[in-house]
């Protein structure tokens, strides 16, 4: 069953869980995607990886498509526009020349994204000329201005909701970096300017504005021409621009299908220290599994939800009843009934705070020490001020002792000795890598670690030139920024990739490439290899037959015998003809065992069951 | 079978110096039993005191000698009865030693254990023949012989005497031939907390999760077993219970059986059979149905195998990315090439600080991969071989890029000034679980778990009495849930510096319903707030939790909910009466004390409560001549304002068609406010 009725012993992380949608809700982002659709993006290319050319709407477009199937996945509940400027035909809610709102049905022209939607995007490019057409907006001696429509219609999408509670962002796709070029004297000016003004009402209702801008390789996109004014670009930031703008198309594209959560807190929790001094903590969950979507089942007729109904039974009378207040477990010869109560009474050693115990060197804290996903703890100064700088101050302390915490958090769905380990703040090219803060670990208890059995003879141990061998082979294949989480999870992956192409009804299986195989191309690198072969020569000697070296083990070699023994015992039968005459039935298990061990068959279940494997084998 | 059959002989030692500690003694082989009725019912135990006052065993009856030896009880199939006499050993008074007597029956197939808790203080007698080391070896090879596994656990809580020195060396000598000799394991624990957790009360077989090579490179692969190394010992299962079968039914389940039903949303009266259904995504906005055996043509179906991706520096991978329990890499038995492959890969990376990163798939069929890393584990001891532990570690998607503001930013006052940070340093050193010369306290290997402690225990005792209430916890384990007093009062310089210097305060600019922190509430959720002064003094010593605190007044923190909980106090009608009285005396308190109306809103606030409280309980009259009365008061004394606040709250007399028991109409109820109001022009 994918439901688990007993949530007594529910862990508070599946909660978690499932508040996220409710808050995720309050921190979403509004996008509207704002293309230029001049004839200057269609007849401008740029090489592309397979030598063709592409024109700078098709990268545009595909950008925005490649970014909207990863949006779908990571970020559900954002909502997007896409709005083509420059066209020949127009579409818009202020009905105003030169601005085309895409959209398809079933669907507001600022909303989530659908697979509709997508599907349908995909295949803009086909479709544009015909639909939407391409036309220059500015021209000289009208007074239209397609950048100050599109800035309008933009602005009146991004009307919806507050910018308190959603952040509000037009992205803008152009290769033409000086719009009114065309446009000479006092007409110029103004159009620049009531542009600008326009530009600047939608920043101060809590819109930014990104530019995406294009150009080809041999011409330089000029920021400095109009748009530096309209993003607020000075200084240094000017001559950044164009590299990092580069460098945010890509990551457009190249985004990592990774469902998003919003930074929230799980629990707030007092730390008491001593002598009653107690400060307050907020934890979160930086690192947790993620795991495909939750499953809505459907009635494979009509494709419609399906609720689930749980109902209790009396074993005994099979009268339908509540669902009982009361469990039990045999004991004595006797059911001991405990109430959920009393179970989350017993449970409930200690308050759910955290209480400090002491601290211990980092050494003690093993390897196999560690049951689930740590939690990470900041300090928080809303409630109890002085909070930070006591935990600032332990903090300090631990790293440069080299000592953790151990201290008691009582939770009350599972009450657990836990490590608190200080990890100072990592930054990596202007990048937090690694938070400040306190990592708590939960410790396992004696009965959570599994002893092993020794041997009473003593074990061989590795020589120091077999360890040599092996400290040389390190060398060889080292893996140098080797960083947790550079890989994706290729279950995942593949997971969210058949779930696209069969949204978008798209033909072919996408190929997700599994990132976690080893570097084949790395490993038969000439040096690789020797090192592999020495110390494989020093640990194995000449002659390694892997297979040969092992005692094979008493049972499994009495299985072995069982079958050969079956296989000579076998033979005595005529089985094609016990089975026609319809015999088998009077013959015993053990007979029938004879034949299925004989054909590596499993020997498990009842006589019936043999009987009818025998059949099926036999093929009759 | 056979291997999952049991034998255990506890050997106590219950000589006076052992006295201090048989209280938990007890309790360790209580736990063992216990878990032992639950979860191997098969398996037996047998009971062995010695340094006890009579004399009782076949050795003695055989062979002579053996004195103050008693045989508790044989080798048996468990049964309650044994966790019963385990409760109260005797407390021997003669100064008793430690000798095996052979008790397992020769054929005994299964693993046979010996636990032996003794504190090693008294002197060995010495043997007729041979010396003492002569002895125990003899032991120690019969026991090899007959493949018994002896765990030793020394108690060493408190050395009294130096005198005893030469033989608890003696007695230690003597205990580690046995480790040589014999597949003995000997601990030594020095409080009681640590002797709770010394042995497993339940033995789990280990089973592999893995057999195969691990791969270093296509041509170089090395044999391995993986275990399990931690795994959570979770509450056992309980069953629901049903109290639907008469009670002259002796051969009632009990049990409740779940069904489930699955019911279209838009028609809940149409009922889909489960092969019916099928499974959905979310893809946005829609859900994708997909069948299963869609996903079975398409997903992701990795080839059974451990593949090495390399190697990097011990720094690179941070403690706190450890995702899982842990798992144990070692040779396969018995292949010493393997061994040696694996012990130079091991003392290699620890030599050098490496580890390994490996890709995983354990099983055939598995659907998803995962990466960890190993970590090496060389061994000390010349009969354990080297081995690595695994860690699984988060993929890209794992991990939650949430920004934190670097501590540096903070503002200054934020930031702990020089004597503060040395007080810091100091609490940190001085607070030491791990001193050098004494045994790590709370070392996880050593330490119970108190709730589940306290769940067979509790189970213990409901077996006596049906009604009895969890059981508190004993010293032993408070020590596992709150700091240890003695450490406390050791480092309490310290600790008094470190508080000295730091002040903590609760912020002023919070609401006071939002605040939590400095005035917490006792751990229950369902426990009522009771009045400001108890609940304070609840939250400071009720570290394990007692009985519910009821509450039989209204406080003048929180009266609403104090109120409120009167009023649902079950365990006698009064309650009902003196809840409303209360809160009477409360409204009317705040309306005489009222200086230019501060009160007002919170007599408001009351009123509203005791007019919900009312109708709940269908008492209209109380509320209602309550009402009247306080208009009658602010009419007196012309008190206006007061009843533009009952006007915005809407308040009125409780009306027939709320309470039926009230004999004001509707109407009579609307208009009450209007009617009652001053006059102004008066």
């Amino acid at each position: 069953m994918e439901l688990d009725p007993d949530d007594v012993f529910r862990d508070d992380d599946e909660e978690s869980d499932n508040e996220f949608y409710q808050e995720h809700e309050a921190t979403k982002e509004y996008v509207v995607y704002l293309v230029d659709a001049s004839p200057k993006m269609f007849s401008t290319t740029c090489p592309a990886e397979d030598q063709t050319d592409e024109t700078h709407f098709h990268i545009a477009v595909s950008c925005i498509a490649q970014s909207l199937k990863t949006q779908i996945i990571n970020r559900l509940y954002d909502e997007v526009a896409i709005c083509f400027f420059n066209t020949r035909k127009k579409k818009n809610l202020q009905d105003l020349n030169g601005v085309f709102v895409f959209n398809v049905a079933e669907r507001e022209q600022l909303d989530r994204p659908t697979a509709r939607f997508i599907k349908e995007f995909d295949h803009i490019e086909e479709s544009f000329e015909k639909e939407i057409g391409s036309q220059y907006g500015i021209v000289s001696g009208s007074r239209e201005n397609s950048l100050y429509n599109a800035l309008w219609v933009a602005q009146g999408l991004l009307r919806k909701g507050s910018s308190k509670t959603a952040d509000k962002r037009i992205l803008l796709f152009t290769n033409e970096d000086d719009p009114f070029g065309s446009i000479k004297g006092a007409a110029k000016n103004d159009m620049t300017r009531t542009t600008m003004q326009r530009a600047k009402d939608a920043q101060d209702l809590g819109i930014s504005i990104e530019l995406l801008p294009l150009s080809p390789p041999d011409e330089e996109f000029k920021v400095s021409h109009f748009y530096a004014d309209m993003i607020g670009l000075e200084g240094d930031d000017l001559a950044l621009f164009m590299p990092s703008a580069g460098q945010k198309l890509e990551d457009m594209k190249d985004q990592l299908r990774k469902r998003m959560f919003s930074k929230r807190i799980v629990k707030r929790i007092s730390f008491i220290i001593a002598n009653g001094l107690s400060i307050e903590l907020n934890t979160y969950a930086l690192i947790r599994p993620t795991v495909p979507g939750a499953i809505t089942w459907l009635d494979s007729v009509t494709n419609h939800p399906l609720k689930t109904e749980r109902s209790f039974i009396c074993a005994d009378t099979g009268a339908l009843m509540q669902e009982p207040a009361k469990r039990f477990q045999p004991y004595k010869g006797e059911n001991i009934k405990f109430s959920v109560q009393e179970l989350s009474e017993i449970k409930r050693v200690s308050t759910g705070h955290l209480r400090l115990h002491g601290f211990k060197p980092l050494s003690y804290l093993k390897d196999y020490h560690n049951l689930r996903p740590s939690t990470f703890v900041f300090p928080s100064d809303k409630e109890v001020v002085g909070s930070t700088c006591i935990f600032i101050a332990l903090h300090r302390s631990m790293l440069r002792l080299n000592r953790f915490a151990v201290a008691f958090y009582g939770n009350p769905s599972n009450p657990r000795l836990v490590a608190l380990v200080a990890q100072d703040e990592i930054v990596r090219a202007g990048g937090q890598v690694e938070p400040p803060g306190m990592h708590m670990i939960y410790l396992p208890y004696s009965d959570d670690i599994r002893p092993l059995h020794s041997d009473t003879d003593a074990v061989p141990r590795a020589s120091d030139d077999e360890v040599k061998k092996a400290a040389a082979l390190m060398k060889r294949i080292d893996l140098k920024d080797f960083s947790v989480c550079q890989f994706a999870n290729p279950s995942l992956q593949r997971h969210y990739a058949v779930l696209q192409a069969l949204a978008l009804e798209e033909d072919d299986m996408p190929e997700i490439k599994d990132e976690t195989v080893p570097d084949e191309e790395g490993m038969a690198r000439p040096g690789v290899v020797k090192a592999v072969e020495e110390f494989k020569l020093s640990v194995y000697g000449d002659n390694y037959d892997e297979e040969g070296d092992v005692k094979v083990s008493e049972a499994s070699r009495k299985r072995k015998a069982a079958t050969e023994n079956a296989a000579k015992e076998c033979a005595n039968y005529d089985w094609a003809d016990l089975a026609d005459k319809g015999k088998l039935k009077e013959m015993t298990v053990q007979e029938l065992k004879l034949y299925l061990m004989a054909h590596n068959l499993s020997t498990t279940g009842r006589k019936e069951t043999l009987i009818s494997r025998i059949l099926t084998h036999m093929g009759k | 079978m056979a291997r999952t059959r049991e034998a255990l002989l506890l050997l106590l030692d219950v000589s006076p110096s052992m006295h201090s500690v048989l209280p938990d003694v007890e309790k360790l082989c209580s736990r063992l039993i216990q878990k032992k009725l639950i979860y191997g019912k098969n398996h037996e135990v047998g009971v062995i005191l010695f340094g006890t006052e009579e004399t009782e065993n076949e050795l003695t009856k055989e062979v002579g000698g053996y004195e103050h030896v008693k045989v508790l009880q044989d080798i048996k199939v468990v049964d309650g009865h044994l966790v019963q006499s385990l409760k109260h050993l005797p407390q021997g008074t003669c100064a008793g030693d430690y000798m095996l007597i052979k008790k397992y029956g020769e054929t005994y197939k299964g693993k046979k254990h010996l636990c032996l808790i003794t504190d090693a203080l008294c002197p060995l007698k010495d043997p007729d023949v041979g010396t003492k080391e002569d002895q125990v070896s003899t032991i120690a090879r019969q026991m090899v012989a007959f493949g018994l596994r002896m765990k030793n656990i020394v108690v060493r809580a408190s050395l009294s005497g130096e005198p005893h020195m030469r033989v608890i060396i003696e007695n230690d000598n003597l205990l580690n031939i046995f480790s040589k000799k014999s597949s003995a394991k000997t601990l030594f624990v020095d409080s009681t907390t640590s002797l709770r957790g010394a042995r497993k009360t339940r033995d789990i077989s280990p089973v592999t999760i893995f057999r195969g090579d691990l791969e270093l490179s296509e041509k170089m692969k090395i044999k391995v077993w993986v275990y399990k190394k931690t795994g959570e010992e979770k509450f056992p299962t309980l069953k629901k219970y049903s109290d639907k079968a008469p009670s002259t039914d002796k051969f009632a389940t009990h049990e409740v059986k779940v069904d489930y039903e699955y019911k279209s949303v838009e028609d809940p009266s149409k009922v889909v059979p489960p092969e019916q259904r099928i499974k959905g995504y979310r893809y946005g906005p829609q859900v994708v149905p997909i069948s299963s055996a869609e996903w079975e043509a398409v997903k992701f179906k990795p080839e059974k195998s451990v593949k090495l991706l390399g190697f990097t520096d011990a720094s690179n991978i941070l403690r706190h990315y450890y995702m899982k329990d842990v798992n144990l890499f070692i040779a396969e038995p018995g292949n010493s090439r393997a061994t040696v492959a694996v012990s130079a890969l091991a003392r290699a990376m620890k030599e050098m600080n490496k580890v390994a990163i490996v890709r995983c798939v354990w099983r055939q069929g598995q659907q998803s991969v995962v990466v960890g890393v190993l970590t090496p584990n060389v061994s000390e001891k010349i009969n354990i071989p080297d081995s690595f532990y695994f860690n699984v570690l988060p993929f890209a998607e794992d991990v939650r890029e949430f920004q934190f503001p670097s501590f540096s930013k903070f503002p200054v006052s934020w930031q702990p000034n020089e004597q503060q940070q040395e007080a810091a340093d100091n609490l940190v050193k001085m607070l030491d679980l791990a001193p050098s010369g004494k045994g790590e306290i709370l070392q996880p290997e050593l330490t119970p778990n108190p709730a589940l402690e306290r769940f067979y225990h509790h189970l213990e005792l409901k077996s006596e009495h049906q009604d009895a209430a969890p059981p508190p916890l004993d010293d032993s384990l408070k020590k596992i849930t709150e700091p240890d007093p003695t450490l406390l009062a050791e480092s309490q310089s310290a600790i008094d510096a470190f508080c000295g210097q730091f002040v903590i305060k609760e912020n002023p600019k919070l609401k006071k319903s939002t605040r939590r922190f400095l005035r917490e509430k006792p751990s229950g959720s369902d426990e009522p707030n009771g009045d400001g002064s108890v609940s304070d003094a609840q939250a400071v010593n009720s570290m394990e939790s007692k009985p519910v605190v009821t509450v039989d007044k209204i406080g003048d923190l929180t009266p609403i909910q104090d109120f409120e909980a009167m009023m649902s106090r079950r365990d006698c009608p009064d309650w009902v009466d003196k809840a409303i009285e209360d809160m009477k005396n409360k409204i009317f308190g705040l309306l005489e004390n009222s200086n230019e109306g501060i009160n007002y809103p919170k007599a408001v606030e009351l009123l509203v409560a005791l007019r919900k409280g009312c109708i709940l309980e269908q008492e209209p009259k109380q509320f209602n001549d309550v009402l009247e009365k306080v208009c009658k008061i602010c009419r007196k004394r012309n008190f206006s304002t007061f009843f533009d606040f009952l006007m915005s709250k809407k308040l009125s007399l409780i009306s027939k068609s709320e309470a039926v028991d009230s004999d004001i109409t509707d109407d009579e109820a609307g208009s009450f406010i209007v009617k009652s109001q001053p006059k102004h022009e008066d």
